[in-house]
């Protein structure tokens, strides 16, 4: 167990390093950041003075060493465009994409379970079949798409819900969140659920494979044999061995959504760190971008780690050794 | 005789028929769009901005009827989405065909020499396929900057991994048969044995895969050209479409993002449906 994370996390270290590099020779490979920030009327020599300033007058080699070096130390260098550490800014934006990420995953299993529970249960029946037919829409449905018509009936239609922005934001233990209020629930609601769809479709896919094949285990036949009610052997027995490859994927889909979040959050002008990589990407603000990409590669490591060890830990069966596949 | 049975196990869900046809109406409005759209939406001698943002059904000051009303620039929506349909398959397939190409190469490759190669190949598609495909494609976007071309290096990229993970698991399996191994006691070459002896057997999940695939690299691509990384102005794939309609969605004007917002959900709903049937008749242990 020891040997298995200690390689893990070398493991890690290297997918970090080789991907640091890519990215920052692939970034640093297009355009020129100083055309954008500087007046398009400036002379030369103000030209080579913005350049220099930056540190872009180096070779390629140079730069990359001295961000690694800065890096290490935990400084991924300032934005060009707002002139503060780009770690910060990106921090600064994470509680709002983490509060949206978890939103959406709350309400995918919230409803998902159930419906997931119902289709496998009486797959034959009407509803069974439309909670299956729902759930390929939801898979098909472009996630941006269906943001759209989210606002078009909620927020133009009828005028219940905001269309964009966070509404007012609360502290909760240093960050700063919406779901406090109430005008913030009203503003998180859209967002979420137009995140939440993909995950709720595959989450329902997951319960109705999961609870057909479990009724049909011994478990199942024993329990009832035993004289308890339905409700117990479902919803203890059978939720049970469900709820295993549900933990284990929705983990895996933590980051994704994550990653989906940049899709959302444009379109709900959600000010999230996802909105500050496109907004990066359009200013060629390079180091908010090599630093999104080390936070989440970071992130999704981390996560990925996190997933392993509950699930050996929620089944012994999975036992944490290395797979030769 | 083969071909014949797996059609007619197809033809037994009548959603997949169904899922069919409209891929076959769709694929004939994209490569007939200049023959029959109702004008040429590209052709800025063709419009007139009197007629901008009309609802659908009105009639233009020239005489014709925006069965899908018009946009902000007196555009016909109805010839938009045929010209839009026509760019966004012709990106999905085109970006299809060749991470079919590169990936199932490299997928067999991988399982016919192992050692080091498998070693290098099956990493790295591992490691690829941990992240999100919309982050891969995002930030090569990013780097390599718009058009036609760059969207389909990035689809490319983002999903050949599907392709050769697919292949490579396949081909373990076949290469263990006789019929290789008699192919190997005959001395072919590596190439004859790798692509007429061991590709044909490896078919039936690669064909799943990229059914399932093309429909998730029409849906990635409207993705990208809506967040305005994708396409360039000038060729309007349907992401573009909706993106520019967005901007007239909260004042009312649904009709420039809705209609092709359908059209795309068509396409896409259509592939997927024939895709799950593809997989229940070829490849039943893949269902997942």
């Amino acid at each position: 167990m020891f040997a298995y994370i200690v390689r893990r996390l070398l493991q890690s270290t290297v997918v970090l390093a080789v991907m640091s590099l890519a990215v920052f020779a692939g970034v640093y490979a297009i355009g020129n950041p100083v055309d954008i920030l500087i007046n398009p009327q400036a002379g030369q020599q103000e030209i080579a003075r913005a350049t220099a300033a930056l540190g872009l007058d180096k070779p390629l080699a140079e730069q990359y060493f001295v961000f690694l070096r800065h890096a290490a130390a935990g400084d991924l260098g300032n934005s060009f465009a707002f002139n503060v550490p780009a770690i910060g800014l990106i921090l600064e934006r994470m509680p709002a994409t983490l509060e949206l990420a978890t939103a959406a995953m709350l309400i995918a299993m919230i409803l998902g379970i159930p419906l997931g529970l119902w289709a496998g249960l009486k797959p034959g029946s009407a509803a069974g079949k439309s909670i299956m037919a729902g759930s390929i829409l939801g898979f098909s449905l472009p996630t941006f798409w269906v943001g759209l018509m989210l606002i078009m009936v909620f927020s133009v239609y009828f005028g219940w819900l905001p269309s964009a922005g966070r509404g007012p934001t609360a502290n909760f233990l240093g960050m700063q969140l919406s779901f406090l209020s109430l005008e913030g629930w009203r503003h998180l609601i859209l967002p979420a659920a137009n995140l939440a769809l993909f995950n709720l479709s595959l989450i329902v896919r997951l319960a109705r494979a999961g609870t057909r094949e479990a009724m049909r285990q011994d478990y199942v036949r024993f329990a009832r044999a035993k004289g308890l009610t339905e409700i117990h052997v479902v919803g203890v027995h059978v939720l049970k061995n469900v709820l295993i490859p549900i933990v284990t994927v929705m983990g895996l889909e933590f980051g994704s959504v994550i990653a989906f979040a940049v899709v959302t959050e444009s379109i709900f002008a959600w000010p999230g760190m996802g909105k500050l990589l496109l907004d990066s990407i359009n200013l060629l603000d390079r180091p908010v971008i090599v630093a999104y990409l080390c936070i989440v590669v970071t992130l999704f490591v981390l996560i990925n780690f996190a997933v392993d060890v509950i699930c050996s830990w929620l089944d012994p069966r999975m036992r944490l050794v290395d797979s030769q596949a | 005789m083969i071909l014949r049975g797996i059609a007619a196990e197809f033809a037994k869900s009548r959603i997949a028929l169904a899922g069919l046809a409209l891929i076959a109406l769709i694929l004939f409005v994209a490569l007939f769009a200049p023959l029959i759209s109702p004008q040429n939406p590209y052709d800025l001698a063709q419009l007139d901005l009197l007629d901008s943002r009309l609802p659908p059904g009105s009639h233009s000051t020239a005489g014709g009827t925006f069965w899908l009303g018009t946009d902000d620039q007196g555009r016909d929506m109805l010839s938009a989405i045929f010209y839009g349909l026509r760019t966004s398959l012709a990106v999905g397939v085109a970006s299809t065909v060749f991470a079919l190409a590169i990936g199932v190469s490299l997928g067999l490759a991988a399982a016919w020499f192992g050692g080091w190669v498998d070693a290098l190949i099956a990493r790295l598609a591992d490691l690829q396929l941990s992240f999100p495909s919309i982050l891969i494609a995002l930030v090569l976007l990013a780097v390599l900057g718009q058009g036609i071309e760059k969207i389909i290096v990035a689809l490319v990229a983002v999903q050949w991994a599907y392709y050769a993970r697919t292949a490579r698991a396949a081909a373990l399996v076949e290469r263990r048969k006789e019929y290789i191994e008699a192919a190997t006691a005959l001395a072919l070459s590596n190439t004859r044995i790798l692509f007429r002896h061991l590709l044909p057997n490896c078919l039936p999940p690669i064909i799943v895969i990229a059914a399932v695939q093309i429909a998730a690299a029409i849906t990635l691509e409207a993705t990208l050209s809506f967040l305005g990384l994708g396409l360039p102005v000038t060729e309007p794939s349907l992401g573009l479409l909706i993106s520019n309609g967005f901007t007239y969605l909260l004042s009312g004007h649904y009709w420039i993002s809705v209609f092709p917002g359908i059209a795309l959900l068509l396409a896409v709903v259509s592939i997927n449906l024939v895709a799950d049937q593809l997989r229940d008749v070829l490849d039943p242990q893949g269902r997942r």
